[in-house]
This record gives C-alpha cells, sequence and structure tokens, in this order.
C-alpha cells in the first residue's frame, strides 16, 4: 500500500512538473503575473510528491519489502538497518530517484528564497527547472521504475553488493548529486537570461550562491568518494582516472571556472557570454556524468546498473538539454553586450587565465573518456586510456594554473600591477623554496619532481595566506589592528584564501602519497614482522569472527614504536553468504598526517597469508585539503552580501538591452 | 540477455573484488628487474577488468599477464620489446596509455589544440579589452530599448 502511494506520488510529481514546465513560462513570456506565480507551489509542491515517494521506497527497504523487484535485487533482511536505508541509491532506479529527489530540492530552495529575483526571471528559471525534472521523472516512469511489484514475493533478497554495504554510500552519491543537480540552477538561470535575452552583473550575483553550493557539494563529494574508494578496494590507491571518477571530475573543473568568471561578471560586468557558456557546459557535464555511470556505456568499477533502453533514453535527454541550451546560446548569445574594459595584467585577466587553463583541464579529461567510446563506435578499434595517459597530460597542464593561483588575488581590477603582486608574495616563494629544501633533506634528491611539487603546494598555501596578511596590514600596523582588520575582512575574501591554501594542502598530499609511499608485499605467519617507517608490524594471529550478515578472518597485526606496542590492526577477509562474495577490509591507521594501510591478499590452509603493507606519508592531507576548500565555500556563501535572501544592492546594475 | 546479465555480473565481481595484485611468488629475485616490472605492469590494462592495470587487479589474465611479463624480462627483453610482444599479442587495447597513430592522433593532439585556440581567443579578448575607447555607444534605438526596460523593471 505504501508502495502504491509512492507510485503515485510520483506519477503527480510528474504531472505537477510538466504544469511547472508550461504555465510559469507562458506566464513569464506573455507577462501574465498569476501564471508565473504559480512556479513557486508547483516548485513546492513537485518537491513535496517526490519526497513522499522517496520516503515510500526508503520505507519499503526499511521493512524489506520483498514484493517490490527493486527490493529483492537489492537487499537482504540480516542487512544492518543501516545498510538497508543507504541501499535504497545503492542501484540504478533508487538512485535516479534521490537525483530527482535533490533536483526537486534545488527547485524547491529556489522557490522559497528567491523572493528578491524579478518575478518573470524566477518563472522562467523554475520553469526550466521544471523541463529537466520533467524528463527525469518520466525516465524513471518508463524506464527504472523502483515500485514495481513481483508476484509471488520472495522470501529473502539478492542483497546489496558486499563493497557497497558501507557508511561510504550514505554519503558519497548523496553529496555528488548535491553537486550535480546544484548545476541544474546555474544552467537554469542561464537558459532564463538567453530567453529573456538580457543579463545583468545582478545575475552572476543571483547565480554564484548556488554555483558556489553546487562546487562545495562536488568537492566533498569527490574527496569522499576517493577516499571511499581508498580503503574500501584495498591497494592504497586513491585516484585512478576512472570513466566515473572522471565524470565527477568535469564538473567540478567546470563550476570552478564558472566561480570564477560570474566574480568578473559581478564585479565588473564583463565576460558574461563566456560565463552562461559556462553554466550551460557545467551542466551538460553533470548530465554526461550522469549518463556515463547510469547507462551503463562504459563498464566500470562503479557501474552497478546496466540496460541499453535506459542509456538510450538518457542519451535522448542528454542530446535534448545540451544540444537545446547550445542552439540557445548560439541564437541569443549575441544579445549579450560585452562589459566593462580591462588591461591584460589585472583580476580580470588572471581570472580569464584561470578560466583558460580549466577548460583546457576539462577538455583533457573529457577527450580521455569519451575517445575510446568513440572511436569504438566510429571504427570498431578497441584503445584504452586509463592513468598513464591522464599523468602524463593532466599534471603539466595544472602546474601553471597552480603556479598562477596567488596572484589573481593580488592584482587590483582593470589595471594590476604585477611586479607588486610579485612583492607581496615574495614571501611565499622563499617559503616555497625552503620547503623543497626541507623535503630534500628528509627524502633526499632522487625525486626532483616531488620536490617541485612540495614547493609548489607551499606556494599555494603561504601564498593565499599572504594575501589576507597583505589585506590585514600584517607587520605594517599594530597588531591588535591587523586582528581587527582581519575580523573586519569580508568572509568571501577568507574563504578565497581558504579554498586556495586547501588547494596547496591536498597538492602536498597528493605528491607526499605518490613520491614516498612505500609498499612492501610478503607472506608472513603469526610472529613474523617487518620494519615499515620505522616502525614494527608483527602478525600476532588469526581470529575468525562473525557479523550480522557476514563471517570473517580478522588478521591481528600489532604495531610497536621503539619496541612498545602502540596499536592493533585488525584487516580482514569477509565472505558474505547470500551474494557468495569475499571482500578485503583493509586495516588502516592514522599516524597524524601519515598513514599506515595493511590490506590481505589469500590466506593458505597453512595459516599464512599474504600481506600488503603501505605506508602513505601525509596522505590524510588529500582530504583535509577538499575539506578546507569546501569549509572556504561555506564560508563564502554565508557572506552577507551573496546570501541568498540578502537585499539587492543599492546601485541597481546597468541592464543590457533587451532587443 | 539472461546469459549477458550473467557475465556481466561475473566482470563485476571480478573488477570489484579487492585487489592489492602482485602476489609475492610472482616477483622476480632481481629487484631491479622487479621495479621495471612493476613500472611496465601499471601501463598495461587487465583486459577483462574495468580500467584496472594487470598491477592492481586479482583477477586470473592479470596474475598470467604479470608472469608472461615478467617470463620476458627475465629473457632479457627490453620494456619496449615486452610492449611491443605484450600488443602484437593481444592488440592496443592492452596498452593504458595508447600509442601515437593515426587512430589516436586526435586524442593526443586535442589537448593541445584546445589550449591553442582557447590561449588565441583570450589573447583576442585581452588585446580588445585593452584598447580601452573603442566601447561602442548605444544606438537610439538601443538607447530607447534601455529606458523601457528600466522603467518596466520600476
Amino acid at each position: 500500500m505504501i508502495a502504491e502511494l509512492g507510485h503515485f506520488a510520483l506519477v503527480l510529481a510528474f504531472v505537477m512538473a510538466l504544469a511547472q514546465s508550461t504555465i510559469p513560462f507562458w506566464g513569464a513570456l506573455r507577462g501574465d503575473r498569476q501564471m508565473a506565480a504559480v512556479a513557486t507551489p508547483a516548485a513546492l509542491t513537485q518537491f513535496l510528491l517526490v519526497g513522499i515517494a522517496f520516503a515510500a521506497l526508503v520505507h519499503a527497504y526499511m521493512v524489506s519489502d520483498f514484493s517490490l523487484l527493486n527490493v529483492v535485487e537489492n537487499s537482504h533482511s540480516q542487512k544492518p538497518l543501516l545498510f538497508k536505508i543507504t541501499g535504497t541509491w545503492g542501484n540504478h532506479e533508487g538512485s535516479m530517484l534521490l537525483w530527482v529527489l535533490i533536483l526537486a530540492l534545488f527547485g524547491a530552495l529556489v522557490a522559497a528564497f528567491g523572493r528578491n529575483l524579478p518575478d518573470k526571471l524566477k518563472a522562467l528559471v523554475l520553469s526550466v527547472q521544471a523541463w529537466i525534472a520533467s524528463a527525469f521523472l518520466l525516465f524513471i516512469l518508463l524506464t527504472s521504475n523502483p515500485f514495481l511489484r513481483v508476484n509471488p514475493p520472495p522470501i529473502e533478497g539478492q542483497d546489496l553488493n558486499p563493497v557497497l554495504q558501507d557508511i561510504g554510500l550514505a554519503i558519497h552519491p548523496p553529496l555528488l548529486y548535491l553537486g550535480y543537480v546544484g548545476c541544474s540552477i546555474s544552467f537554469a538561470f542561464a537558459i532564463a537570461a538567453l530567453i529573456d535575452g538580457r543579463i545583468d552583473a545582478a545575475w552572476a550575483r543571483w547565480v554564484r550562491p548556488w554555483t558556489l553550493a553546487a562546487w562545495m557539494f562536488l568537492t566533498l563529494g569527490i574527496a569522499m568518494g576517493s577516499y571511499w574508494a581508498y580503503y574500501e578496494l584495498g591497494w592504497g590507491g586513491f585516484w585512478f582516472w576512472d570513466p566515473v571518477e572522471n565524470a565527477s571530475l568535469m564538473p567540478w573543473l567546470a563550476t570552478t571556472a564558472l566561480l570564477h568568471s560570474a566574480i568578473v561578471m559581478e564585479k565588473r560586468d564583463a565576460l558574461k557570454i563566456w560565463t552562461v557558456l559556462l553554466a550551460i557546459l557545467a551542466f551538460s557535464l553533470s548530465l554526461l556524468g550522469t549518463f556515463l555511470v547510469r547507462s551503463g556505456v562504459l563498464t566500470s568499477v562503479h557501474a552497478f546498473a546496466s540496460d541499453p533502453t535506459r542509456g538510450v533514453f538518457i542519451l535522448a535527454i542528454l542530446c535534448l538539454f545540451i544540444g537545446g541550451g547550445l542552439t540557445m546560446f548560439a541564437f541569443r548569445a549575441g544579445k549579450l553586450a560585452p562589459g566593462g574594459m580591462f588591461a591584460p595584467i589585472s583580476r580580470e585577466g588572471a581570472l580569464i587565465l584561470n578560466n583558460l587553463f580549466l577548460t583546457v583541464l576539462a577538455a583533457v579529461v573529457l577527450t580521455g573518456t569519451l575517445y575510446p567510446l568513440v572511436l569504438e563506435a566510429l571504427t570498431g578499434t578497441r584503445i584504452s586510456v586509463g592513468a598513464p595517459f591522464f599523468n602524463l597530460i593532466f599534471v603539466p597542464l595544472a602546474v601553471p594554473l597552480l603556479i598562477l593561483v596567488p596572484f589573481g588575488p593580488m592584482l587590483a581590477w582593470k589595471r594590476g600591477d604585477l611586479r607588486a603582486a610579485s612583492e607581496r608574495l615574495f614571501f611565499a616563494f622563499g617559503a616555497a623554496i625552503l620547503a623543497g629544501i626541507v623535503a630534500a633533506a628528509i627524502a633526499g634528491t632522487a625525486n626532483v619532481l616531488a620536490l617541485f611539487g612540495v614547493g609548489l603546494a607551499f606556494w599555494l598555501i603561504v601564498g593565499a595566506l599572504s594575501e589576507l596578511a597583505f589585506r590585514a596590514k600584517i607587520g605594517g600596523v599594530r597588531f591588535g589592528d591587523s586582528l581587527r582588520r582581519l575580523a573586519g575582512m569580508p568572509r568571501s575574501a577568507i574563504g578565497t584564501t581558504l579554498a586556495h591554501a586547501g588547494l596547496g594542502i591536498s597538492v602536498l598530499g597528493l605528491v607526499a602519497a605518490t613520491a614516498w609511499s612505500s609498499e612492501d608485499i610478503l607472506t608472513m605467519k603469526a610472529g613474523d614482522s617487518i620494519t615499515v617507517a620505522s616502525r614494527t608490524v608483527t602478525l600476532q594471529g588469526f581470529l575468525p569472527r562473525e557479523g550480522p550478515n557476514y563471517s570473517e578472518t580478522v588478521v591481528r597485526f600489532l604495531v610497536g614504536e621503539g619496541g612498545r606496542t602502540v596499536v592493533a590492526m585488525d584487516p580482514s577477509k569477509r565472505f558474505f553468504p547470500a551474494r557468495q562474495t569475499q571482500t578485503t577490509e583493509a586495516a588502516i591507521k592514522t599516524f597524524w598526517p601519515s598513514q599506515l594501510y595493511i590490506s590481505l591478499g589469500d590466506i593458505t590452509p597453512d595459516n599464512s597469508v599474504t600481506v600488503r603493507i603501505y605506508w602513505k606519508p601525509l596522505v590524510t592531507l588529500i582530504w583535509l585539503g577538499a575539506v578546507v576548500m569546501a569549509i572556504g565555500g561555506l564560508l563564502s556563501l554565508s557572506d552577507r552580501r551573496l546570501r541568498v535572501g540578502a537585499p539587492r544592492p543599492a546601485r541597481r546594475a546597468v541592464t543590457a538591452p533587451a532587443e | 540477455m539472461r546469459l549477458r546479465l550473467g557475465l556481466g555480473l561475473v566482470l563485476l565481481v571480478l573488477a570489484l573484488s579487492p585487489a592489492g595484485a602482485v602476489n609475492p611468488d610472482e616477483m622476480l629475485k632481481d629487484p631491479v628487474l622487479e621495479a621495471r616490472a612493476r613500472s611496465l605492469s601499471e601501463q598495461l590494462r587487465c583486459m577483462v577488468c574495468q580500467n584496472e592495470s594487470i598491477d592492481a587487479s586479482d583477477a586470473s589474465l592479470a596474475h598470467d599477464l604479470r608472469v608472461l611479463l615478467r617470463e620476458r624480462i627475465a629473457a632479457g627483453d627490453s620494456d619496449q620489446q615486452v610492449l611491443d610482444f605484450l600488443v602484437a599479442r593481444y592488440g592496443e587495447f592492452i596498452l593504458l596509455k595508447p600509442r601515437f597513430n593515426a587512430h589516436t592522433a586526435l586524442l593526443w593532439l586535442a589537448p593541445g589544440i584546445v589550449l591553442v585556440v582557447g590561449g588565441a581567443i583570450v589573447f583576442g579578448v585581452l588585446r580588445r579589452r585593452r584598447s580601452g575607447g573603442q566601447a561602442t555607444r548605444l544606438t537610439g534605438e538601443e538607447e530607447a530599448a534601455l529606458k523601457h526596460i528600466m522603467a518596466d523593471d520600476r
């Protein structure tokens, strides 16, 4: 009964989305205020209805309702409750429903908090959003309905893939979807602006918080996914250039570019056309990501669903929105007038370079990901494009961008002084050199590139902090005054500093963990020990253990520092009878900020085991940096001037000519 | 259909089975040769897996390839000879970093093309924006439209 309610709510949500697509749109074009005003209640109702449908599905999972095919295929009555709930989106149908739920959530947020938007813009934005919602709701109802019944219902379900029975599944997909779908708002704003034929600095101000929110969620989602793969897959890697990872990296690069170009537009009324194009591209890449993952077109680690009819349907949605968006752009972009003037050496110039490099990086990832698919489709030739290719191309193109980052905030708008900026960065430059020398003293000079990488990381971190120090005039005025200046600084400025410093922290972790991690692969018996990073790791013994829906063999290791045992580590091999699957659970111990990582290979009958022990220096900084970046985004978002509900600036921005 | 689904599941399980692939018994005695084998195997795809190198994969094919690779190295092949041997046997698909040829030219050149074209556009924009005086004045028609909009907004 509850499942039928959910199903019914989903159908109603589709109808509501259709209404929201058309009535406010017509109203906005016709200047009919009443029709335009339908958008707000429609968006809220649509969210409510999708929410009911989603809650009904979660309920079915919680009570293990095996009369639903989707629950049968992906759940098991013995599974812990948390994984029953997260299992709701651990499969194709459920995760599409989550996608639409988040889409509806964003629509509802615009409806609820967009009070300061002009009525016409708001109506247009919400109806464009509803076009997307209608398409995906139709997709769910026709090809991926989670509410289909089976008769007779089986007694037990087939269980969720054990790899997915992890807290990571609770966090990673929702975060990533919040990021993907958050891009739909800036897309909707861009399309609305193109339809309306005008766009101004205020538009950028409205779009920026949404882009910022999407970017934060993408940052956290990608970092979370990376950490999940790191501890779950068991060989200590944190980025694999897997197509599915690339699918999330591309929108991240695009939203990062969009964030920066929207600043130029907001402050200087320039780069309008490009910003609108980026908003369209960012969402296109999000859709592409959804398509790549959901259609099963790549048989990759993440593709836990595949069915060609679905693929074709999503491809149609993809073509409709990307093609439609770009076509509209081609026809209407000419209506948007270019804005202010600036010298090449200026904040604007720096941000344009930032956009150039980010776009090139996104293009590298895009071609590398799609090239094998397209080549095979066209010629039948199969090639592989993997980590060695991406590392070779992506990294050298990312380095110049990273070198440029600290300069941007130091340059003035319109006309900057490169020399003055360089002088202000003198300290950061010294810190970078010093960091390189210290790293050489510790790790040796065998890997010169890694030493350069360490220097680059410190250049980013100290460079970001220098900007803050410069603004607070630290050293120039009394310390108390500096603190007061610091406290009075706009939060968005501090947000920028944190985001840039976070990037540096991540770079440091990436460089160190890539260049100086150690790996020991050996066969061990009880009592054997080995020295890793000046710690002794001793295999103490094997213990069988029963989990809620698995049985496991734990291999206990004792880690000693200076003859004293400091910690026990318990990697294990788990067997899940429901799916007849074995998984390996790595044991990870953080010796801040580095990690010791133990994972198991085969256990032989004579009680010896293949052991892989990794020492990953500074590895936690990779994800810590991402968290710092996201905090920077959050601070920026909380800036009063950017807050969605904040009053409009007293000085009205000049609008571009309409027709 | 059923069969394909079954095959898909098998592949999935293979791909998901947690790895850390190289086993102590596969390793070469000589650490220099072994290091060469490791770095080569990171560039080779485990062909039944999904985007995994044979260095990282637990699949039995990956195991066979690792052993084969080490046999070739022990027999005195250079890195290039090993790669040539494997490509001759399994095709270009095995290389995670494709070779430059007619089929992959665009892949290798695309980043450069985007960078050059993008750079040219940026250069053009910067030059145009600098020559400040050229801000086009609104036509009378546009001026009127602007007034109309401003009035409309109020």
